[in-house]
């Protein structure tokens, strides 16, 4: 029994009951041939991964570091001549700093808003009421439609001569004139947060409602038997409760967030200093044709988050401890 | 009044009022998009701050001129819902032929690198697609699958792979496997077990995956953008719009009605698989 060790394939039970097993040859092909079993059915899902996901992710580090251009894109071989001179040129091209900055805030703006809106959300259709199941089904509309088409009707509403926020701003807010919200510096990258905020937070809605399902209801009953008010309900029971799921949910946004193209691309297209780095590796790619210059520039976005991400991770370790 | 009695009271009425206006935030934009998509753009500029249309002014000649081909001076959008529909049905399909029995080994199986399959997912879907998407480019210039819809389908059962096995194994482990047991006891292969007793048990669970899947393949444009700019005859509805969007004498209200066009087949098969949907998606997340 020592050299089988019982696991989802084959229950004690059943061993218990059957022959006893050999020690030997016998149990070990059991096991291996499970293990080739495995193997064999997870191998296609590895090979489409790392052939279109993980190869990839290396090549652009080796991209980064050879002298390539659309244009001479044939003749060049995976292993150039190696040069930093692609980092140079990205580092010393105007607006390096100002991007990543804008990447940051763009980021951490995206995230919050969409983890509180979320939130709140959460908490507003947590328990029943009729017309809960319509509520909770628009409320996820947002992050299932086409990114193209609410990015379009967004542009639309704020348009200034036909859309209409500018129309009622001024009919009902008493605006003096038609914001441009999407081409003017002050306030074209708040719309873009917004609108990741808009977009993202019935993502964050979806994992804390199913978390807050899973509150017991005693936790709750209790803290209210001994005087508790809602918002110290809140506070002290449901919030400590949401914490993990709230502190994943800040990762994995501010990841997408910090990656994301679609939504600057299409709102603005990196005008009016809403341009994040992955738009910017966008037009080395495509407008200067500059194929290693736009690896750098992805390798470098790809090494800040991973630092952020180190940063974040080491920071809620830290607190935990203490 | 004491604390608590104040506190429920007001965000009863708090909480009715922050309900009401989630429901205009999330549900206006896609009215006006409607809207806009069947008025004349004379009377969009003349009423802009209208969420209704008279009657009279109803029109549907928006949606002709999309959805006609180019050569009869339309936008071609039938082309491209061809082009879409058959990229994220094959994406779809494809997909779970290789995730199933992927989860199912990660779920069932012990096999050597069984725990690191899933940090490896993990890991990859973190990494940013414009950074997949440079050596892809190049690739595919060189290989000739960029233009080509088969490239393009390639690379979105990448970008589903990773949660669709992550779905699928959450509901495989869910499945007793006693079940199994008894079906290997009855003399089936393992084979026979995965087809006749986990498939059929996980449908529902399937079924959430593929409409997962369906959806990303449908609405994904960066890709798209990247691979088929320059093959008019190969848009999709994601691409098409967008670039449609760059011509100037293109009204907003056709635009709105390409919109609609893009959004509709989304948001109903969101609504018909809601609940599959949620549950799939967050099944072992109140685990905490």
């Amino acid at each position: 029994m020592t050299t089988t060790a019982p696991g989802p394939g084959h229950s004690p039970a059943r061993e218990r009951t059957g022959r006893p097993a050999r020690p030997g040859r016998r149990p070990l092909t059991l096991r291996r041939r499970e293990s080739r079993a495995g193997l064999a059915l997870v191998a296609p899902t590895l090979l489409v991964v790392l052939a279109v996901v993980g190869v990839p992710i290396v090549w652009t580090v080796l991209l980064a570091f050879q002298r390539v251009r659309l244009a001479t894109l044939r003749k060049t071989g995976l292993f150039g001549e190696f040069t930093l001179d692609n980092l140079d040129r990205v580092v010393h091209t105007p607006g390096f700093a100002g991007t990543l900055g804008t990447t940051v805030l763009y980021s951490i703006g995206g995230t919050t808003g969409s983890i509180l809106i979320g939130l709140v959300a959460a908490l507003v259709v947590r328990r029943p009421f009729r017309g809960r199941t319509l509520v909770r089904a628009s409320m996820l509309l947002p992050y299932v439609a086409p990114v193209v088409a609410v990015a379009f009707v967004w542009q639309v509403m704020l348009d200034p001569q036909l859309g209409i926020v500018n129309d009622w701003g001024q009919r009902f807010l008493g605006w003096d004139a038609p914001v441009p919200f999407l081409s003017q510096d002050s306030t074209a990258l708040w719309t873009v947060i917004a609108f990741e905020a808009w977009r993202y937070f019935p993502f964050a809605f979806l994992f804390l409602l199913a978390r807050l399902q899973a509150v017991p209801g005693e936790l709750e009953e209790a803290a209210r038997v001994d005087g508790a008010t809602p918002t110290q309900r809140f506070r002290h029971i449901l919030l400590p409760q949401l914490m993990p799921v709230i502190a994943l949910l800040g990762v994995l946004r501010f990841i997408m967030t910090f990656n994301k193209f679609d939504d600057v691309y299409l709102l603005t297209g990196g005008a009016a200093g809403t341009e994040v780095v992955s738009v910017r590796v966008y037009q080395f790619l495509t407008a200067r044709t500059d194929v290693g210059a736009a690896a750098a520039q992805a390798v470098v976005l790809a090494v800040v988050l991973l630092a952020f991400v180190a940063l974040y991770l080491r920071f809620f370790a830290g607190r935990e401890e203490s | 009044m004491d604390r608590d009695r104040f506190e429920t009271v007001t965000l009863r009425w708090l909480r009715r009022a922050v309900i009401a206006g989630f429901l205009v935030i999330t549900l206006v934009p896609f009215w006006y998009m409607l809207v806009l998509s069947v008025r004349p753009i004379e009377q969009v500029l003349l009423r802009p701050g209208s969420l209704w249309v008279p009657l009279g002014e109803l029109t549907v000649g928006t949606y002709a001129e999309v959805l006609r081909a180019v050569d009869d001076g339309g936008q071609g959008f039938g082309t491209f819902i061809r082009n879409s529909g058959l990229v994220a049905l094959a994406a779809t399909a494809l997909t779970l032929v290789v995730a199933i029995p992927g989860a199912y080994a990660v779920s069932r199986l012990r096999f050597f690198g069984r725990r690191q399959v899933s940090a490896l997912f993990l890991a990859v879907y973190l990494f940013p697609s414009i950074v997949i998407a440079i050596p892809l480019f190049v690739v595919f210039t060189r290989v000739g699958l960029r233009g080509s819809l088969f490239g393009l389908v390639l690379v979105y059962i990448s970008q589903t792979l990773p949660v669709s096995v992550y779905m699928l194994k959450n509901y495989f482990e869910t499945i007793p496997i006693s079940l199994e047991e008894s079906a290997a006891i009855d003399g089936a292969g393992r084979l026979g077990i995965i087809r006749r007793v986990s498939l059929p048990l996980a449908a529902p669970s399937i079924m959430a995956v593929a409409l997962y899947d369906f959806m990303i393949a449908w609405n994904e444009y960066l890709f798209a953008l990247l691979f088929l700019v320059d093959k008019p005859d190969r848009w999709t509805v994601s691409l098409g719009l967008s670039l449609l969007a760059d011509g100037v004498e293109v009204p907003k209200t056709v635009l709105m009605a390409g919109s609609v066009i893009l959004t509709l087949p989304i948001v109903l098969l969101f609504f018909a698989g809601e609940r599959l949907l949620t549950e799939g998606l967050t099944s072992g997340a109140e685990k905490g």
